[in-house]
Protein backbone atom coordinates (compact mmCIF):
# COMPACT_ATOMS: atom_id res chain seq x y z
CA UNK A 1 0.00 0.00 0.00
CA UNK A 2 1.35 3.45 -0.93
CA UNK A 3 1.45 6.52 1.26
CA UNK A 4 -1.90 7.66 -0.22
CA UNK A 5 -3.62 4.52 1.01
CA UNK A 6 -2.09 4.86 4.47
CA UNK A 7 -3.28 8.46 4.62
CA UNK A 8 -6.86 7.50 3.71
CA UNK A 9 -6.91 4.94 6.52
CA UNK A 10 -5.54 7.51 8.99
CA UNK A 11 -8.16 10.03 7.80
CA UNK A 12 -10.95 7.47 8.19
CA UNK A 13 -9.74 6.77 11.73
CA UNK A 14 -9.62 10.52 12.53
CA UNK A 15 -13.20 11.04 11.32
CA UNK A 16 -14.39 7.91 13.19
CA UNK A 17 -12.81 9.22 16.39
CA UNK A 18 -14.42 12.64 15.85
CA UNK A 19 -17.87 11.06 15.36
CA UNK A 20 -17.33 9.03 18.54
CA UNK A 21 -16.58 12.33 20.32
CA UNK A 22 -19.89 13.79 19.03
CA UNK A 23 -22.04 10.75 19.82
CA UNK A 24 -20.54 9.40 23.04
CA UNK A 25 -18.35 12.06 24.61
CA UNK A 26 -15.26 11.33 26.67
CA UNK A 27 -12.99 12.71 29.38
CA UNK A 28 -11.01 15.85 28.50
CA UNK A 29 -7.33 15.61 27.57
CA UNK A 30 -6.48 17.60 30.69
CA UNK A 31 -8.55 15.15 32.74
CA UNK A 32 -11.52 15.40 35.06
CA UNK A 33 -14.08 17.05 32.75
CA UNK A 34 -16.66 15.42 30.45
CA UNK A 35 -16.48 16.73 26.90
CA UNK A 36 -18.41 15.93 23.71
CA UNK A 37 -21.62 13.87 23.56
CA UNK A 38 -24.46 15.47 25.52
CA UNK A 39 -22.07 18.18 26.75
CA UNK A 40 -22.33 19.61 23.22
CA UNK A 41 -26.01 20.49 23.70
CA UNK A 42 -25.48 23.54 25.97
CA UNK A 43 -22.80 24.72 23.53
CA UNK A 44 -25.21 24.27 20.60
CA UNK A 45 -27.86 26.22 22.50
CA UNK A 46 -25.38 29.02 23.26
CA UNK A 47 -24.40 29.08 19.56
CA UNK A 48 -28.04 29.42 18.48
CA UNK A 49 -28.81 31.99 21.19
CA UNK A 50 -25.90 34.19 20.13
CA UNK A 51 -26.76 33.83 16.43
CA UNK A 52 -30.47 34.49 16.94
CA UNK A 53 -29.87 37.54 19.11
CA UNK A 54 -27.30 39.04 16.74
CA UNK A 55 -29.41 38.54 13.61
CA UNK A 56 -32.56 39.70 15.44
CA UNK A 57 -30.97 42.96 16.58
CA UNK A 58 -29.37 43.45 13.15
CA UNK A 59 -32.80 43.08 11.50
CA UNK A 60 -34.40 45.51 13.95
CA UNK A 61 -31.69 48.09 13.24
CA UNK A 62 -31.07 47.59 9.51
CA UNK A 63 -34.46 46.71 8.01
CA UNK A 64 -36.44 49.90 8.85
CA UNK A 65 -33.56 52.09 7.68
CA UNK A 66 -33.05 50.07 4.49
CA UNK A 67 -36.77 50.07 3.64
CA UNK A 68 -36.99 53.81 4.17
CA UNK A 69 -33.85 54.69 2.18
CA UNK A 70 -34.75 52.16 -0.51
CA UNK A 71 -38.24 53.65 -0.82
CA UNK A 72 -36.73 57.13 -1.26
CA UNK A 73 -34.12 55.63 -3.68
CA UNK A 74 -31.51 57.65 -1.78
CA UNK A 75 -28.11 56.93 -0.26
CA UNK A 76 -26.60 54.63 -2.91
CA UNK A 77 -23.13 55.75 -1.92
CA UNK A 78 -23.68 54.99 1.77
CA UNK A 79 -25.06 51.56 0.88
CA UNK A 80 -22.09 50.75 -1.36
CA UNK A 81 -19.71 51.86 1.40
CA UNK A 82 -21.43 49.68 4.00
CA UNK A 83 -21.20 46.73 1.62
CA UNK A 84 -17.49 47.29 0.94
CA UNK A 85 -16.46 47.88 4.53
CA UNK A 86 -18.61 44.99 5.74
CA UNK A 87 -16.81 42.65 3.36
CA UNK A 88 -13.32 44.00 4.00
CA UNK A 89 -13.26 43.62 7.80
CA UNK A 90 -12.34 40.00 8.56
CA UNK A 91 -14.57 38.37 11.18
CA UNK A 92 -11.51 37.37 13.20
CA UNK A 93 -10.32 40.99 13.23
CA UNK A 94 -13.79 42.12 14.34
CA UNK A 95 -13.68 39.68 17.27
CA UNK A 96 -10.10 40.81 17.94
CA UNK A 97 -11.05 44.49 18.04
CA UNK A 98 -13.91 43.67 20.41
CA UNK A 99 -11.69 41.67 22.80
CA UNK A 100 -8.91 44.26 22.80
CA UNK A 101 -11.11 47.33 23.19
CA UNK A 102 -14.26 46.30 25.08
CA UNK A 103 -13.25 42.97 26.62
CA UNK A 104 -14.83 39.54 27.05
CA UNK A 105 -18.47 38.60 27.62
CA UNK A 106 -21.77 37.79 25.95
CA UNK A 107 -22.85 41.44 25.35
CA UNK A 108 -19.52 42.22 23.67
CA UNK A 109 -19.69 39.10 21.49
CA UNK A 110 -23.26 40.07 20.63
CA UNK A 111 -22.18 43.56 19.60
CA UNK A 112 -19.41 42.23 17.34
CA UNK A 113 -21.68 39.68 15.68
CA UNK A 114 -24.48 42.23 15.25
CA UNK A 115 -22.06 44.52 13.42
CA UNK A 116 -21.14 41.54 11.24
CA UNK A 117 -24.81 40.73 10.54
CA UNK A 118 -25.93 44.24 9.57
CA UNK A 119 -24.28 44.80 6.12
CA UNK A 120 -25.82 41.85 4.21
CA UNK A 121 -29.29 42.50 5.69
CA UNK A 122 -29.10 46.24 5.04
CA UNK A 123 -27.69 46.07 1.51
CA UNK A 124 -30.00 43.31 0.27
CA UNK A 125 -33.12 44.96 1.71
CA UNK A 126 -32.12 48.31 0.21
CA UNK A 127 -31.44 46.82 -3.24
CA UNK A 128 -34.63 44.76 -3.05
CA UNK A 129 -36.79 47.82 -2.43
CA UNK A 130 -34.91 50.22 -4.72
CA UNK A 131 -35.05 47.85 -7.71
CA UNK A 132 -38.86 47.65 -7.73
CA UNK A 133 -40.10 49.04 -11.05
CA UNK A 134 -40.85 52.79 -10.72
CA UNK A 135 -43.96 52.24 -12.90
CA UNK A 136 -45.44 49.87 -10.31
CA UNK A 137 -44.80 52.38 -7.52
CA UNK A 138 -46.34 55.19 -9.59
CA UNK A 139 -49.42 53.06 -10.30
CA UNK A 140 -49.84 52.44 -6.57
CA UNK A 141 -49.43 56.15 -5.85
CA UNK A 142 -51.97 56.99 -8.56
CA UNK A 143 -54.49 54.68 -6.90
CA UNK A 144 -54.18 56.81 -3.78
CA UNK A 145 -51.99 54.58 -1.60
CA UNK A 146 -50.04 56.31 1.16
CA UNK A 147 -46.22 56.12 1.12
CA UNK A 148 -46.02 53.68 4.09
CA UNK A 149 -48.78 51.69 2.38
CA UNK A 150 -46.69 51.49 -0.83
CA UNK A 151 -43.70 50.17 1.12
CA UNK A 152 -45.77 47.61 3.01
CA UNK A 153 -48.12 46.37 0.33
CA UNK A 154 -46.21 46.88 -2.94
CA UNK A 155 -42.45 47.20 -2.53
CA UNK A 156 -41.89 44.83 0.39
CA UNK A 157 -43.73 41.84 -1.14
CA UNK A 158 -41.78 42.31 -4.38
CA UNK A 159 -38.52 42.58 -2.42
CA UNK A 160 -39.10 39.49 -0.25
CA UNK A 161 -36.61 37.22 -2.06
CA UNK A 162 -33.76 39.73 -1.65
CA UNK A 163 -34.68 40.82 1.88
CA UNK A 164 -34.82 37.20 2.96
CA UNK A 165 -31.64 36.37 1.04
CA UNK A 166 -29.80 39.01 3.04
CA UNK A 167 -31.04 37.54 6.32
CA UNK A 168 -29.94 34.07 5.16
CA UNK A 169 -26.46 35.31 4.29
CA UNK A 170 -26.19 36.94 7.70
CA UNK A 171 -27.38 33.87 9.59
CA UNK A 172 -24.81 31.65 7.86
CA UNK A 173 -22.03 34.23 8.41
CA UNK A 174 -22.92 34.68 12.07
CA UNK A 175 -23.08 30.92 12.68
CA UNK A 176 -19.60 30.67 11.14
CA UNK A 177 -18.19 33.49 13.23
CA UNK A 178 -19.94 32.39 16.44
CA UNK A 179 -17.58 29.42 16.10
CA UNK A 180 -14.72 31.62 17.28
CA UNK A 181 -16.87 33.29 19.98
CA UNK A 182 -15.10 31.29 22.75
CA UNK A 183 -12.21 33.70 22.10
CA UNK A 184 -14.45 36.45 23.49
CA UNK A 185 -15.73 34.35 26.37
CA UNK A 186 -18.93 32.76 25.00
CA UNK A 187 -18.77 28.95 25.02
CA UNK A 188 -20.30 27.97 21.68
CA UNK A 189 -19.74 24.82 19.61
CA UNK A 190 -16.41 26.32 18.59
CA UNK A 191 -14.94 25.83 22.06
CA UNK A 192 -13.29 22.59 20.97
CA UNK A 193 -11.92 24.33 17.87
CA UNK A 194 -10.12 27.11 19.74
CA UNK A 195 -9.06 24.92 22.69
CA UNK A 196 -7.67 21.68 21.20
CA UNK A 197 -5.35 21.37 24.19
CA UNK A 198 -8.48 20.52 26.26
CA UNK A 199 -10.60 18.75 23.66
CA UNK A 200 -7.94 16.96 21.63
CA UNK A 201 -7.76 16.56 17.86
CA UNK A 202 -10.91 14.41 17.78
CA UNK A 203 -12.83 17.09 19.68
CA UNK A 204 -11.62 19.77 17.31
CA UNK A 205 -12.59 17.77 14.23
CA UNK A 206 -15.90 16.76 15.84
CA UNK A 207 -16.76 20.39 16.54
CA UNK A 208 -15.88 21.28 12.94
CA UNK A 209 -18.34 18.61 11.73
CA UNK A 210 -21.07 19.95 14.07
CA UNK A 211 -20.55 23.55 12.95
CA UNK A 212 -20.60 22.60 9.25
CA UNK A 213 -23.83 20.61 9.71
CA UNK A 214 -25.39 23.45 11.71
CA UNK A 215 -24.63 25.99 8.96
CA UNK A 216 -26.00 23.74 6.21
CA UNK A 217 -29.12 22.96 8.28
CA UNK A 218 -29.72 26.67 8.86
CA UNK A 219 -29.31 27.46 5.16
CA UNK A 220 -31.67 24.69 4.05
CA UNK A 221 -34.29 25.59 6.71
CA UNK A 222 -34.21 29.26 5.76
CA UNK A 223 -34.43 28.36 2.06
CA UNK A 224 -37.61 26.37 2.80
CA UNK A 225 -39.08 29.23 4.87
CA UNK A 226 -38.20 31.62 2.06
CA UNK A 227 -40.17 29.49 -0.42
CA UNK A 228 -43.17 29.63 1.93
CA UNK A 229 -43.11 33.41 2.42
CA UNK A 230 -42.36 34.37 -1.20
CA UNK A 231 -45.50 35.68 -2.94
CA UNK A 232 -46.89 33.23 -5.51
CA UNK A 233 -46.49 35.58 -8.46
CA UNK A 234 -42.77 36.01 -7.83
CA UNK A 235 -42.23 32.28 -7.46
CA UNK A 236 -43.68 31.57 -10.90
CA UNK A 237 -41.25 33.89 -12.60
CA UNK A 238 -38.12 33.03 -10.66
CA UNK A 239 -38.15 29.32 -9.80
CA UNK A 240 -39.10 28.02 -13.21
CA UNK A 241 -35.77 29.10 -14.67
CA UNK A 242 -33.68 26.96 -12.33
CA UNK A 243 -34.20 23.50 -11.01
CA UNK A 244 -32.58 23.82 -7.61
CA UNK A 245 -34.62 25.74 -5.03
CA UNK A 246 -31.85 26.06 -2.42
CA UNK A 247 -28.92 28.46 -2.63
CA UNK A 248 -31.01 30.67 -4.84
CA UNK A 249 -29.27 33.14 -7.09
CA UNK A 250 -31.32 36.05 -5.83
CA UNK A 251 -28.84 37.42 -3.34
CA UNK A 252 -26.48 40.33 -3.47
CA UNK A 253 -23.21 38.93 -2.19
CA UNK A 254 -22.00 40.97 0.75
CA UNK A 255 -20.67 38.43 3.17
CA UNK B 1 0.10 20.17 17.55
CA UNK B 2 2.57 22.15 15.52
CA UNK B 3 0.32 25.20 15.31
CA UNK B 4 0.09 25.51 19.08
CA UNK B 5 3.83 25.90 19.27
CA UNK B 6 3.48 28.53 16.58
CA UNK B 7 1.15 30.55 18.83
CA UNK B 8 3.49 30.10 21.75
CA UNK B 9 6.19 31.78 19.69
CA UNK B 10 3.83 34.55 18.63
CA UNK B 11 2.90 35.28 22.25
CA UNK B 12 6.45 36.24 23.18
CA UNK B 13 7.04 39.94 22.92
CA UNK B 14 8.90 42.42 25.03
CA UNK B 15 6.73 44.74 27.06
CA UNK B 16 9.01 47.49 28.18
CA UNK B 17 6.74 50.50 28.60
CA UNK B 18 3.56 51.07 30.61
CA UNK B 19 1.58 51.26 27.41
CA UNK B 20 2.67 47.77 26.42
CA UNK B 21 2.06 46.19 29.83
CA UNK B 22 -1.43 47.72 29.76
CA UNK B 23 -2.02 46.11 26.35
CA UNK B 24 -2.56 49.59 24.94
CA UNK B 25 -2.20 51.10 21.50
CA UNK B 26 1.51 51.94 21.38
CA UNK B 27 2.87 53.65 18.23
CA UNK B 28 6.47 53.18 19.46
CA UNK B 29 6.03 49.44 19.85
CA UNK B 30 4.38 49.21 16.44
CA UNK B 31 7.21 51.08 14.69
CA UNK B 32 9.82 48.92 16.41
CA UNK B 33 8.13 45.58 15.73
CA UNK B 34 6.39 46.14 12.41
CA UNK B 35 9.21 44.88 10.19
CA UNK B 36 10.01 41.75 12.20
CA UNK B 37 6.52 40.64 13.10
CA UNK B 38 4.09 41.71 10.42
CA UNK B 39 5.80 41.93 7.03
CA UNK B 40 6.31 38.19 6.42
CA UNK B 41 2.79 37.17 7.56
CA UNK B 42 1.40 39.96 5.38
CA UNK B 43 3.04 38.58 2.25
CA UNK B 44 2.07 35.03 3.22
CA UNK B 45 -1.52 36.25 3.56
CA UNK B 46 -1.29 37.91 0.16
CA UNK B 47 0.11 34.69 -1.32
CA UNK B 48 -2.84 32.69 0.08
CA UNK B 49 -5.34 35.18 -1.35
CA UNK B 50 -3.76 35.48 -4.81
CA UNK B 51 -3.29 31.72 -5.32
CA UNK B 52 -6.78 30.89 -4.02
CA UNK B 53 -8.57 33.50 -6.13
CA UNK B 54 -6.59 32.46 -9.24
CA UNK B 55 -7.40 28.77 -8.74
CA UNK B 56 -11.03 29.60 -7.97
CA UNK B 57 -11.27 31.87 -11.00
CA UNK B 58 -9.87 29.28 -13.42
CA UNK B 59 -12.30 26.61 -12.19
CA UNK B 60 -15.34 28.90 -11.94
CA UNK B 61 -14.69 30.55 -15.32
CA UNK B 62 -14.33 27.17 -17.03
CA UNK B 63 -17.55 25.95 -15.38
CA UNK B 64 -19.26 29.18 -16.42
CA UNK B 65 -18.22 28.80 -20.07
CA UNK B 66 -19.43 25.17 -20.10
CA UNK B 67 -22.72 26.04 -18.37
CA UNK B 68 -23.33 29.02 -20.67
CA UNK B 69 -24.22 26.71 -23.58
CA UNK B 70 -25.76 24.02 -21.37
CA UNK B 71 -28.13 25.95 -19.09
CA UNK B 72 -29.30 22.84 -17.23
CA UNK B 73 -25.84 22.72 -15.58
CA UNK B 74 -26.35 26.07 -13.83
CA UNK B 75 -28.71 24.69 -11.15
CA UNK B 76 -26.52 21.77 -10.03
CA UNK B 77 -23.29 23.85 -10.11
CA UNK B 78 -24.89 26.62 -8.02
CA UNK B 79 -26.26 23.97 -5.65
CA UNK B 80 -22.93 22.22 -5.10
CA UNK B 81 -20.79 25.37 -4.87
CA UNK B 82 -23.51 26.82 -2.62
CA UNK B 83 -23.06 23.98 -0.12
CA UNK B 84 -19.28 24.57 -0.20
CA UNK B 85 -19.93 28.28 0.37
CA UNK B 86 -22.19 27.54 3.34
CA UNK B 87 -19.64 25.47 5.29
CA UNK B 88 -17.91 27.83 7.76
CA UNK B 89 -14.30 28.34 6.74
CA UNK B 90 -12.88 27.32 10.12
CA UNK B 91 -14.73 24.03 9.83
CA UNK B 92 -13.61 23.58 6.21
CA UNK B 93 -9.93 23.99 7.14
CA UNK B 94 -10.22 21.46 9.98
CA UNK B 95 -12.27 18.97 7.93
CA UNK B 96 -9.58 18.97 5.23
CA UNK B 97 -6.62 18.53 7.59
CA UNK B 98 -7.02 14.74 8.04
CA UNK B 99 -7.17 14.35 4.23
CA UNK B 100 -4.70 16.89 2.86
CA UNK B 101 -2.61 17.64 5.96
CA UNK B 102 -1.56 20.95 7.45
CA UNK B 103 -0.32 23.69 5.15
CA UNK B 104 -0.78 25.75 2.01
CA UNK B 105 -2.60 23.05 -0.02
CA UNK B 106 -5.40 22.69 2.54
CA UNK B 107 -5.82 26.44 2.86
CA UNK B 108 -5.94 26.95 -0.92
CA UNK B 109 -8.50 24.16 -1.43
CA UNK B 110 -10.82 25.63 1.21
CA UNK B 111 -10.34 29.28 0.22
CA UNK B 112 -10.70 28.70 -3.53
CA UNK B 113 -13.86 26.66 -2.97
CA UNK B 114 -15.42 29.79 -1.40
CA UNK B 115 -14.76 31.85 -4.52
CA UNK B 116 -16.45 29.34 -6.87
CA UNK B 117 -20.08 30.30 -6.20
CA UNK B 118 -19.44 34.04 -6.37
CA UNK B 119 -17.39 33.98 -9.59
CA UNK B 120 -19.48 31.30 -11.33
CA UNK B 121 -22.72 33.22 -10.77
CA UNK B 122 -21.26 36.39 -12.19
CA UNK B 123 -19.69 34.66 -15.21
CA UNK B 124 -22.99 32.99 -16.12
CA UNK B 125 -25.04 36.13 -15.52
CA UNK B 126 -22.55 38.26 -17.48
CA UNK B 127 -22.46 35.92 -20.48
CA UNK B 128 -26.26 35.64 -20.54
CA UNK B 129 -26.64 39.42 -20.44
CA UNK B 130 -24.99 40.01 -23.84
CA UNK B 131 -27.66 41.69 -26.02
CA UNK B 132 -29.25 39.41 -28.60
CA UNK B 133 -28.60 42.07 -31.29
CA UNK B 134 -24.84 41.92 -30.64
CA UNK B 135 -24.94 38.14 -30.95
CA UNK B 136 -27.04 38.27 -34.12
CA UNK B 137 -24.79 40.90 -35.70
CA UNK B 138 -21.72 38.74 -34.95
CA UNK B 139 -23.38 35.65 -36.44
CA UNK B 140 -24.44 37.71 -39.46
CA UNK B 141 -20.83 38.77 -39.98
CA UNK B 142 -19.96 35.08 -40.24
CA UNK B 143 -18.43 34.45 -36.81
CA UNK B 144 -18.54 30.88 -35.56
CA UNK B 145 -20.13 29.96 -32.24
CA UNK B 146 -16.84 29.97 -30.36
CA UNK B 147 -15.80 33.26 -32.00
CA UNK B 148 -19.08 34.79 -30.80
CA UNK B 149 -18.28 33.54 -27.31
CA UNK B 150 -14.71 34.83 -27.14
CA UNK B 151 -15.02 38.03 -29.19
CA UNK B 152 -18.51 39.20 -28.22
CA UNK B 153 -19.98 37.55 -25.15
CA UNK B 154 -16.87 37.31 -22.94
CA UNK B 155 -15.75 40.92 -23.53
CA UNK B 156 -19.28 42.18 -22.88
CA UNK B 157 -19.40 40.10 -19.68
CA UNK B 158 -16.08 41.49 -18.37
CA UNK B 159 -17.58 44.11 -16.02
CA UNK B 160 -19.79 41.47 -14.37
CA UNK B 161 -16.91 38.96 -14.21
CA UNK B 162 -14.63 41.57 -12.65
CA UNK B 163 -17.35 42.39 -10.10
CA UNK B 164 -17.43 38.72 -9.09
CA UNK B 165 -13.64 38.49 -8.83
CA UNK B 166 -13.55 41.66 -6.71
CA UNK B 167 -16.15 40.34 -4.26
CA UNK B 168 -14.35 36.98 -4.14
CA UNK B 169 -11.02 38.69 -3.47
CA UNK B 170 -12.17 40.85 -0.54
CA UNK B 171 -14.04 37.87 0.92
CA UNK B 172 -10.94 35.69 0.61
CA UNK B 173 -8.77 38.28 2.39
CA UNK B 174 -11.12 37.96 5.37
CA UNK B 175 -11.36 34.18 5.29
CA UNK B 176 -7.59 33.76 4.89
CA UNK B 177 -7.33 35.31 8.37
CA UNK B 178 -8.57 31.92 9.62
CA UNK B 179 -6.11 29.86 7.55
CA UNK B 180 -3.81 29.53 10.56
CA UNK B 181 -6.21 26.79 11.73
CA UNK B 182 -4.73 24.77 8.85
CA UNK B 183 -1.24 25.96 9.89
CA UNK B 184 -1.00 27.91 6.65
CA UNK B 185 0.14 31.19 8.21
CA UNK B 186 -1.15 34.64 7.31
CA UNK B 187 -2.15 37.56 9.50
CA UNK B 188 -4.84 35.65 11.43
CA UNK B 189 -2.32 33.74 13.54
CA UNK B 190 -0.98 37.07 14.80
CA UNK B 191 -4.45 38.34 15.74
CA UNK B 192 -5.26 35.05 17.49
CA UNK B 193 -1.84 34.91 19.14
CA UNK B 194 -2.29 38.03 21.26
CA UNK B 195 -5.94 38.99 21.23
CA UNK B 196 -5.87 41.40 24.18
CA UNK B 197 -2.94 43.54 22.97
CA UNK B 198 -4.56 46.52 21.17
CA UNK B 199 -1.41 47.40 19.16
CA UNK B 200 -1.18 43.87 17.80
CA UNK B 201 -4.87 43.51 16.92
CA UNK B 202 -5.03 46.93 15.26
CA UNK B 203 -1.95 46.35 13.10
CA UNK B 204 -2.75 42.78 12.05
CA UNK B 205 -6.47 43.47 11.53
CA UNK B 206 -5.71 46.79 9.87
CA UNK B 207 -3.31 45.14 7.41
CA UNK B 208 -6.10 42.73 6.36
CA UNK B 209 -8.45 45.64 5.73
CA UNK B 210 -5.79 47.60 3.81
CA UNK B 211 -5.02 44.51 1.72
CA UNK B 212 -8.71 44.09 0.88
CA UNK B 213 -9.10 47.70 -0.25
CA UNK B 214 -5.82 47.79 -2.22
CA UNK B 215 -6.57 44.55 -4.09
CA UNK B 216 -10.10 45.79 -4.79
CA UNK B 217 -8.70 49.05 -6.16
CA UNK B 218 -6.18 47.23 -8.37
CA UNK B 219 -8.91 45.00 -9.79
CA UNK B 220 -11.10 48.02 -10.47
CA UNK B 221 -8.16 49.63 -12.29
CA UNK B 222 -7.61 46.47 -14.34
CA UNK B 223 -11.31 46.40 -15.15
CA UNK B 224 -11.23 50.01 -16.42
CA UNK B 225 -8.18 49.23 -18.58
CA UNK B 226 -9.71 46.10 -20.10
CA UNK B 227 -13.14 47.61 -20.81
CA UNK B 228 -12.41 51.06 -22.31
CA UNK B 229 -15.75 51.07 -24.17
CA UNK B 230 -17.72 51.27 -20.92
CA UNK B 231 -16.30 54.70 -20.12
CA UNK B 232 -16.54 55.82 -23.74
CA UNK B 233 -20.25 54.96 -23.76
CA UNK B 234 -20.81 56.89 -20.54
CA UNK B 235 -18.99 60.02 -21.71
Amino acid sequence: MGPGGTRMIVAAFDFGDAIDFILNGRESVTGGVRIGGSELLPQLWRHLELTGAAVGIACAVALPLALWLGHLRKGQFAVASIANVGRAVPSLALIGFAVAYIGLGFPNALLALTLLAIPPIFVNAYVGIAQVEPDIVDAARGQGMTEPGIVRRVELPLAVPLVFGGIRTSVVNVIATATIAPLIGVVTLGDAIVSPQVYGDAGQLGAAICVALLAIAAEVTLALIQMLVTPKGLKLSSTRRRGFPFMSMRRVEVS
Amino acid sequence: MSWLTLFAQVQIHHRASDCESNNGFCPDWIIKNFGDRYVDPFFRHLELVVISVLVGFVIAFALGIVAHRRRWLVGPVVGITGVLYTIPSVAAFLLLVPITGFGLLTAVIALSSYTLLIIFRNVVAGLAAAPAEARDAALGMGLTDSQVLWRVEVPLALPEIFAGVRIATTTTVGLAALAFFANAGGLGGLIFGDLVFKSNVVVAGGLCIVMAFVLDGLLLFAQRLSTPWVRAARA
